[in-house]
C-alpha cells in the first residue's frame, strides 16, 4: 500500500512559516492524512527527505531573491499538481510593500553591510513565474480550506473554495455589519471569504488578508470609506497590507494616493 | 591530517531556512557557522510611514509560530511610549493569550521537532507508529493552546483581536469558562509530558551560559518585568540597546546580537526558568521536583524538560486567569496624542525568549523608525558556541554521526529562523 500512496511535498519561499504550520495545526487530521499520502519533503516537520517527482506540492512564500527563480522552476518541473498557499505565495505578501519603494534604501535601513544581502527589487507571487494549479488565499490560510484542497487534488476533483466576499460569510455568522452600523472601515465587501468573518465578529473591520474577492467593486467601497472620513494616506495603507500586490488592491491603493483624484 | 567539512544545506525541523557549516583542521574546529539564508523581508523598513495602530498586525507576520509575541511587544512598546495603561482585566487577558501561544509553540517543539531526536526518528509522523500515545498527547496539547488563542484572538495564527491599548472585543465570562475542561485536560497532559521527557536519555553536557530573561516581582515573566541576567545585569527594557548590540556577519541574513563586551548569551525557556524558578506555580513546581529537574539547567539537551515544565505552568496560569476573569468596562484605552514620541520600547517573553521592540513616532502617529530584536538573533552566536563544543567533543564520530550531533545541538534551542532574519539594526542611519 505504501508504494501506491501519492506523494506530498511542502516548500517555503519568503514567508513567516504560518501557512505550512497550518498543516501541522490540523491536529486531528495530521496522522490520518499521513496514512493517505506519503510526505516526502517537509523540512519544517521532518529530516527525512526524498527527491521528487511529487504528486502534490504545496508552496508557501513569495519570490524575493535571485535563486528563488531557479528553485521554483525545478519544483514545478517535479510536481504533478502545484498549489500555492497563503498571501505571500498568491500575492507577494507583506514583503511586497517593497514593490512600491526603493529596495536599495530598504536594504540599507535594515543592514549595516547591505552588500552582503542579495535581493530582488520586488516580491512576487509564484504564479508570476510558473504555472500554478490552484491558489489558496489567506494570511494565514484556513485549515479547513487547506484540507479541502488536499483532499480534492488527491481525489482529482476541483476544490470547493468559494470566491465570494467576506460579507456573505459575515451574514451567515450573524454579525452586525460594522461598516453600516458603526461606521468602522471594513474591506469585507471587496475581500474573499474563507476566514470565517472573524474581524467583524471581534468588532473590527476586515483588513483584507484573504485578498480580493471574485467580483469586487473597490472604487465604490473607497467612496464610502472617504465619506466616513478616511484620509487618502490611511485609505492607501488600508489596501496596502498583506495582499498589497494583488491587482485589485494595488489599483485601489494607487487611486487612493494623495496625489491622484479621489475615486 | 586533512581538512574535514561538515555541511548541512538545509536544516530540518526548525522554523525557517538555515544551513550549517563546520570546518575542522587537524582535530581543531576552525569555523562554525549557522548560516541563515532565509530571504530578508525588510520589516523595519516598511514599518516606516505606517500608523502605530498597524504595528501589532504587521509585525505578527514576522512569524507564524509566535505572532502573539510580536503583537505583545509592539503593544507594550507603543503603550509605554504613549503613556497608555490598559485595564487590569486586559492585562490578564493578554497573559492568557500568551499562555495559549506558549502551549502551542512548546508542544510543537517538544513533540513534533525535538522528541524525534531523542527517540531516533526523522519526524513525529514516523514516531507515531511506535509511540502513538505520545504523539496524540502532543497534538492534543497543541490543539488546546490553539483553542485558547482562537477563542481570544479569533484564530491561532495571526490572531485579529489584539490592538494597541487592549483588545477590539473582550470575551464574556461564559466564553472563557467554556475553555476550562480543555485546559484542565491540557494541564494533565502537560504534566505527563514532563514525565515523558524525563524518560529520555541525555548526553552529559554543561555550557557556561549567560542567561537573559525578564523578571517580574510576582509572576513568571511574560509581558512585563526588568531584563536580568545570570551575571548580575538588571535593567529596564528601555536600556536594552545600551547593553546588547547587534552585529552583521557575512554568513547570515540575521544579525547577531551580543552583550556589550561582545560575548554571547542565551534567551528562551532555559534562561527564563533559571532566573525565575521561584515564580513557577504550584503544579509546575511540583512536577519539576518530581522529575528532579535542577533549578538551573545548563545542559541544552534538557531544555525539552524546561519547555514541558513551562507548559504545565502556562496551563495552570491559564486556568487561574479564566477562574478570576471579569470583563473590563472598556476593551481598550486609546490615545488622542501627542504622538511624537522618539522612543517607544518594550520587551516581552516570546516562547523562544526575549523579544525587544522600539518605535519612534511622528506627530501624526506614523512610525518613523522601528527596531526589532528577535530571540533567535540573540541566540545565534550562543548556538554557534554550543556547536563548537559539540564538534570538539565528538570528533571521533563519522561524518554522519557528527552532522546528526550538530543538528541536534541546534534544535535544542528551537531556533526560529523566520523570526531572526527580519530583524535588523539601523546602524547605517545612526553613523
Amino acid at each position: 500500500m505504501a508504494a501506491t500512496r501519492p506523494t506530498l511535498a511542502v516548500f517555503k519561499f519568503a514567508s513567516c512559516d504560518g501557512c505550512q504550520l497550518t498543516l501541522l495545526d490540523c491536529e486531528d487530521e495530521l496522522l490520518p492524512l499521513a496514512d493517505r499520502v506519503e510526505i516526502v519533503d517537509f523540512r519544517e516537520a521532518s529530516s527525512a527527505v526524498r527527491a521528487g517527482p511529487y504528486d502534490l506540492a504545496l508552496v508557501e512564500g513569495s519570490v524575493t531573491i535571485p535563486s528563488d527563480l531557479e528553485r521554483i522552476r525545478s519544483i514545478r518541473a517535479n510536481s504533478r499538481v502545484l498549489v500555492t498557499i497563503g498571501a505571500c505565495a498568491t500575492a507577494g505578501g507583506i514583503q511586497a510593500l517593497r514593490n512600491f519603494a526603493d529596495v536599495r534604501e530598504f536594504r540599507e535601513v535594515v543592514y549595516a553591510r547591505p552588500e552582503f544581502i542579495e535581493t530582488l527589487a520586488t516580491s512576487t507571487p509564484i504564479q508570476d513565474h510558473v504555472k500554478v494549479d490552484f491558489e489558496l488565499r489567506g494570511c494565514p490560510i484556513n485549515k479547513v480550506q487547506l484540507l479541502e484542497v488536499i483532499t480534492a487534488f488527491l481525489g482529482r476533483r476541483s476544490p470547493n473554495v468559494p470566491k465570494e466576499s467576506v460579507c456573505l460569510e459575515c451574514k451567515r455568522r450573524g454579525n452586525v455589519c460594522v461598516l453600516v452600523a458603526h461606521g468602522t472601515p471594513c474591506l469585507g465587501p471587496v475581500t474573499q471569504a474563507g476566514c470565517g468573518a472573524i474581524c467583524p465578529a471581534f468588532d473590527r473591520g476586515c483588513y483584507g488578508c484573504f485578498g480580493p474577492q471574485d467580483t469586487p467593486n473597490a472604487p465604490s467601497l473607497s467612496r464610502t470609506l472617504v465619506q466616513l472620513g478616511m484620509e487618502p494616506p490611511a485609505l492607501q495603507r488600508f489596501y496596502r497590507t498583506f495582499n498589497a500586490n494583488a491587482a485589485v488592491f494595488r489599483a485601489a491603493a494607487e487611486a487612493a494616493s494623495p496625489t491622484s483624484e479621489v475615486p | 591530517m586533512t581538512d574535514r567539512t561538515i555541511a548541512v544545506d538545509y536544516l530540518a525541523r526548525v522554523e525557517g531556512e538555515g544551513a550549517l557549516h563546520v570546518r575542522i583542521h587537524d582535530r581543531t574546529v576552525e569555523e562554525v557557522e549557522l548560516r541563515i539564508f532565509e530571504p530578508p523581508r525588510f520589516f523595519e523598513a516598511f514599518l516606516r510611514g505606517r500608523s502605530y495602530l498597524e504595528a501589532p498586525d504587521i509585525t505578527a507576520r514576522i512569524c507564524g509560530i509566535c505572532p502573539v509575541a510580536y503583537q505583545m511587544s509592539a503593544c507594550h512598546a507603543l503603550e509605554h511610549g504613549l503613556g497608555l495603561t490598559p485595564a487590569p482585566a486586559v492585562r490578564a487577558l493578554r497573559r492568557l493569550l500568551y499562555c495559549g501561544e506558549w502551549i502551542e509553540s512548546h508542544a510543537l517543539h517538544v513533540y513534533l521537532l525535538h522528541a524525534p531526536d531523542f527517540l531516533g526518528y526523522p519526524d513525529a509522523i514516523r514516531m507515531a507508529k511506535d509511540h502513538p500515545e505520545a504523539v496524540h498527547r502532543g497534538l492534543k496539547l497543541k490543539k488546546a493552546g490553539n483553542a485558547l488563542m482562537a477563542r481570544l484572538g479569533g484564530r491561532e495564527i495571526h490572531p485579529v483581536n489584539v490592538r494597541v491599548g487592549g483588545f477590539y472585543r473582550c470575551p464574556s465570562r461564559e466564553e472563557l469558562d467554556e475553555l476550562r475542561p480543555t485546559l484542565e485536560e491540557a494541564l494533565a497532559l502537560a504534566e505527563e509530558t514532563v514525565r515523558f521527557a524525563a524518560s529520555f536519555s541525555f548526553p552529559s553536557v554543561e555550557e557556561p551560559y549567560e542567561f537573559v530573561a525578564l523578571r517580574h516581582p510576582e509572576e513568571y515573566p511574560m509581558n512585563e518585568g526588568e531584563i536580568v541576567s545570570s551575571r548580575g545585569l538588571r535593567i529596564p527594557a528601555t536600556r536594552f540597546e545600551e547593553e546588547f548590540h547587534e552585529l552583521q556577519v557575512p554568513h547570515s541574513h540575521a544579525l547577531h546580537s551580543v552583550r556589550r563586551d561582545g560575548g554571547s548569551y542565551l534567551v528562551g525557556p532555559m534562561a527564563r526558568y533559571a532566573l525565575n524558578r521561584d515564580r513557577l506555580g504550584p503544579r509546575a513546581d511540583a512536577i519539576a521536583r518530581e522529575v528532579g529537574l535542577e533549578p538551573v539547567v545548563t545542559n541544552p539537551f534538557r531544555s525539552v524538560l524546561v519547555r514541558a515544565v513551562e507548559m504545565v505552568y502556562a496551563c495552570e496560569e491559564a486556568l487561574r486567569i479564566v477562574g478570576s476573569y471579569r470583563p473590563p468596562d472598556r476593551p481598550f484605552v486609546s490615545s488622542s496624542g501627542p504622538f511624537d514620541v522618539p522612543g517607544c520600547m518594550a520587551a516581552t517573553e516570546a516562547p523562544r525568549g526575549l523579544l525587544y521592540h522600539r518605535y519612534a513616532l511622528d506627530r501624526s502617529g506614523e512610525i518613523t523608525e522601528a527596531k526589532i530584536v528577535a530571540p533567535t538573533s540573540q541566540n545565534q552566536k550562543r548556538i554557534e558556541d554550543d556547536l563548537r563544543d559539540v564538534v570538539t567533543r565528538s570528533l571521533d564520530l563519522d561524518d554522519a554521526g557528527l552532522t546528526d550531533a550538530c543538528e541536534r545541538a541546534i534544535r535544542n534551542h528551537d531556533p526560529c529562523i523566520s523570526c531572526a532574519t527580519h530583524f535588523l539594526t539601523l546602524d547605517l542611519q545612526r553613523n
